[in-house]
């Protein structure tokens, strides 16, 4: 622990801290006291602090993690500012005042106009009548009883289905960057499905981009109850720009009996700029609990952004008969590096998992897949399909493959294959001997290699997922 | 056919041209008019794909001399997608594998590529189908070719089959068919040269690239030309190539000079 930290830590509790701030951003660095204050600020029950201060004790004793194949400059924890109040964004009066970059981007990438003003900050009502969209996306699912909000107004109007779930999935200790989001988390989305109910259309996140910004820490819970399903999508195609350079998520999921979450993510964050120079560092702890029987857990995700993405999305098998699914393409250019993958961990009976990972690397860009696949003395009958494939586009760039089988029990088949293919200079001349260009032959060649993924995400996601990779790739080849 | 009035379509002249630092192509010129149809022959390594890849385009090889014109155009100075939008067309004689990417797509986007270049309707996916199902027929193709990935698993007869297919479909103004007959079995032969016979016009050229006379038992040839590390060595009509079958190579390295005079 270095010096800074250790006086930190040995710092006495100082009460009355909290109202001698009057500033709206904490000063930098992390201790009990900002840890109080992020709580005191919020408004958050006692509960929820201790939940807090538990983590951070955690987080203390812990270690950065090293065994990930990705390289960056060590972090400095005590550099960076853990609160700012939640400031309404700065509307723009209309398209004009947009970037014309931005705009130029959004209309590669084929953004509906609606989605194009509110990601660039344009106030919806300039654009559209009086009456929000969100207002009216919101009404349609209280009425089936479905809670969709963020998580700070869920602490305060559902405490009861926090306290029961929060971190019960990702306890607070479960590793660094957990531990520190379970300790610092501003903001985040909750949803909950009652027993029983199927939500009448996908939920994403774009429908809560307008209200404030997460932060660095965000932090996610769904719940779907017995017989619940819901499918829930993250992010989106346009580019997201942050100046905190550290992204620390939580997400949680947890499937009752008969439940089914759907979680799809289309992740483009700064990447940082062609020298690799800038971009943000991308470190989720993504967790599904298929905890009910017959239950299950789908993650789908395109990650093609970040500088850093460090990334698992897993699910605990604990239901008989629970099913678990992570399909997933990963798409690294220029400097980018990508340590993804997930982990299977089967306790139930006849549990089953599927895993599909493409991996595309141009550039000179490093991605690895890294895959846990668990089965447990009790998961009696449990089966995994796993299917890791990688692409080379360009010869300075990498691919891994990592693959972790622990069997315990006899009755299990667990099935893993694995390829890695380049496009070549010869396939390349194949297509424009045909009269098809460099670009239109990757963006095809491309789409084949994830279509096992593609076809799993929402439909208009997909659409637009497959212009952002062919965006990402552009001028790689060639 | 050799057509009065015929245009030329492709001059090429004193062309040379290496890889990594190794000339292969060693000052080659050919002439090729529409209608007309010409085979070249020659040993293994003798150059015949290379010069075949680098009228394509192929970045690979770095031209060091000469000029090739394809109708009004320079064709050293276009793209390779250019030169193939401009009528040129290359059947390879070791068609590449594209995994992941469906064979009816592929072809859908090279025709509509080639179509919308010369102002002509592109189709959707459901005229495509009707249309290439067509011309697989003759091919004698079975249509779940249309269906698997590109070349993907095909076996070697059956990529040679996909490549006639394709330029059944674009119907070029120059084909250069490399070795289009090695790993076909003789049904095959007869129906692929049939196709090549089909498509054949007075507007069009065909240059076969080939080992053995059999093929041009089918399809005609109005030129032969043999070539030798890198060269045009010998040219002559339909007949060379039955003298070349029973007298093989020794024969026209000793006496290039004698058969060119009596050629000529
Ligand atoms: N990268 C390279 N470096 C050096 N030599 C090469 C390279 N690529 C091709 N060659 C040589 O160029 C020569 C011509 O090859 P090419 O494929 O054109 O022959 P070919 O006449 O088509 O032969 P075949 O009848 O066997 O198909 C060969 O000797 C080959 O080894
Ligand atoms: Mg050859």
């Amino acid at each position: 622990m270095s010096a800074v930290l250790q006086s930190l830590v040995n710092q006495p509790y100082k009460h009355g801290f909290v109202t001698k701030i009057e500033s709206d951003v904490a000063p930098k660095g992390l201790n009990e006291d900002i840890i109080r204050l992020i709580s005191a600020k919020k408004n958050e029950p006692e509960w929820l602090l201790s939940f807090r201060l538990e983590a951070y004790q955690k987080w203390l004793t812990m270690k950065e993690p090293e065994w990930q194949n990705v390289h960056y400059p060590k972090i400095d924890f005590q550099a960076i500012s853990y609160y700012s109040a939640p400031k309404p964004k700065k509307k723009l009066a209309s398209m004009d005042e947009v970037d014309p970059e931005l705009l130029r981007t959004f209309e590669k990438l084929g953004v509906p106009m609606h989605e194009r003003a509110a990601l660039a900050g344009v106030a919806v009502d300039v654009i559209f009548d009086s009456v929000s969209v969100a207002t009216t996306y919101k009404q349609k699912l209280a009425e089936v009883g479905i809670i969709f909000c963020s998580i700070s107004e869920a602490v305060h109007n559902h405490p009861e289905l926090i306290q029961k779930y929060l971190g019960t999935v990702v306890p607070v200790g479960d590793n660094y960057f957990a531990a520190l989001n379970s300790a610092v988390f501003t903001d985040g989305s909750f949803c909950f499905i009652p027993k029983g109910v199927k939500c009448p259309m996908d939920l994403s996140t774009y429908f809560r981009i307008n209200t404030e910004g997460s932060g660095q820490f965000e932090r996610t819970l769904i719940i779907a109850e017995e017989d619940a399903a819901v499918s829930y999508l993250e992010g989106c195609t346009a580019p997201r720009f942050d100046t905190n350079q550290l992204h620390a998520a939580v997400v949680e999921l947890v499937a009752l009996d008969n439940a089914d979450i759907k979680y799809s993510t289309v992740q483009n964050w700064y990447a940082g700029d062609e020298n690799g120079i800038g971009g943000i560092y991308n470190f989720v702890t993504k967790r599904g609990l298929a905890k009910g029987k017959n239950s299950r857990i789908s993650w789908t995700q395109v990650e093609t952004g970040s500088a850093i993405t460090w990334k698992y999305p897993s699910c605990i098998l604990r239901g008989d008969n629970s099913v678990g699914e992570f399909y997933s393409v990963a798409v690294t250019n220029n400097y980018q590096q990508a340590d993804t993958g997930t982990k299977m961990i089967h306790l139930g009976k006849n549990t089953r998992s599927t895993i599909v990972s493409k991996g595309i690397s141009a550039g000179h860009s490093n991605s690895s897949y890294r895959g846990l696949v668990r089965i447990s003395p009790t998961a009696e009958g449990a089966r995994n399909y796993s299917q890791c494939d990688s692409m080379l586009i360009g010869d300075q760039c990498g691919a891994h493959t990592f693959p972790y089988i622990q069997v315990h029990n006899n009755s299990a088949i667990v099935e893993h294959e694995a390829s890695t293919s380049k496009i070549g200079e010869d396939q390349l001349f194949y297509f424009s001997q045909r009269g098809i260009d460099a670009e239109e032959a990757v963006s095809m060649i491309i789409n084949g290699f994830c279509k096992d993924v593609f076809q799993q995400l929402p439909m208009e996601f997909a659409v637009e997922a497959t212009k952002l990779l062919s965006f990402k790739l552009e001028g790689s080849v060639g | 056919m050799i057509v009065n009035n015929s245009k030329t379509l492709l001059l090429v002249q004193g062309l040379r041209a290496s890889i990594n630092g190794t000339e292969i192509l060693k000052g080659i010129d050919l002439t090729v008019k529409s209608g007309e149809i010409h085979a070249i022959m020659g040993l293994n390594g003798s150059g015949k794909s290379t010069l075949a890849k680098v009228l394509a385009g192929h970045a690979a090889y770095e031209i060091t001399a000469g000029t090739v014109r394809f109708e009004d155009k320079d064709l050293l100075e276009l793209a390779p997608e250019d030169r193939a939008r401009a009528g040129l067309f290359l059947a390879f004689q070791y068609p590449i594998e594209i995994p992941g990417v469906a064979n009816t797509q592929f072809l859908r986007l090279a025709y509509n590529t080639i179509q919308a270049q010369r102002g002509k309707e592109e189709l959707d996916p459901l005229e495509f189908d009707d249309f290439v199902r067509e011309k697989m027929k003759l091919l004698d193709m079975n249509p779940d070719f249309l269906d698997r990935s590109v070349n993907e698993g095909f076996s070697g007869g059956e990529k040679k089959r996909n490549e006639i297919l394709q330029m059944a479909l674009l119907e070029p103004k120059l084909s250069i068919l490399d070795e289009m007959d090695s790993g076909l079995d003789i049904d095959a032969l007869k129906t692929v040269a049939n196709g090549v016979n089909q498509i054949a016009n007075k507007d069009n050229a065909t240059i076969l690239v080939t080992h053995y006379q059999r093929l041009l038992d089918y399809v005609v040839p109005d030129f032969v030309h043999i070539m030798q590390s890198g060269s045009i060595v010998l040219t002559g009509g339909k007949e060379l190539a039955l003298e070349l079958e029973t007298r093989g190579y020794d024969w026209v390295t000793a006496n290039k000079r004698s058969i060119a005079g009596a050629i000529a």
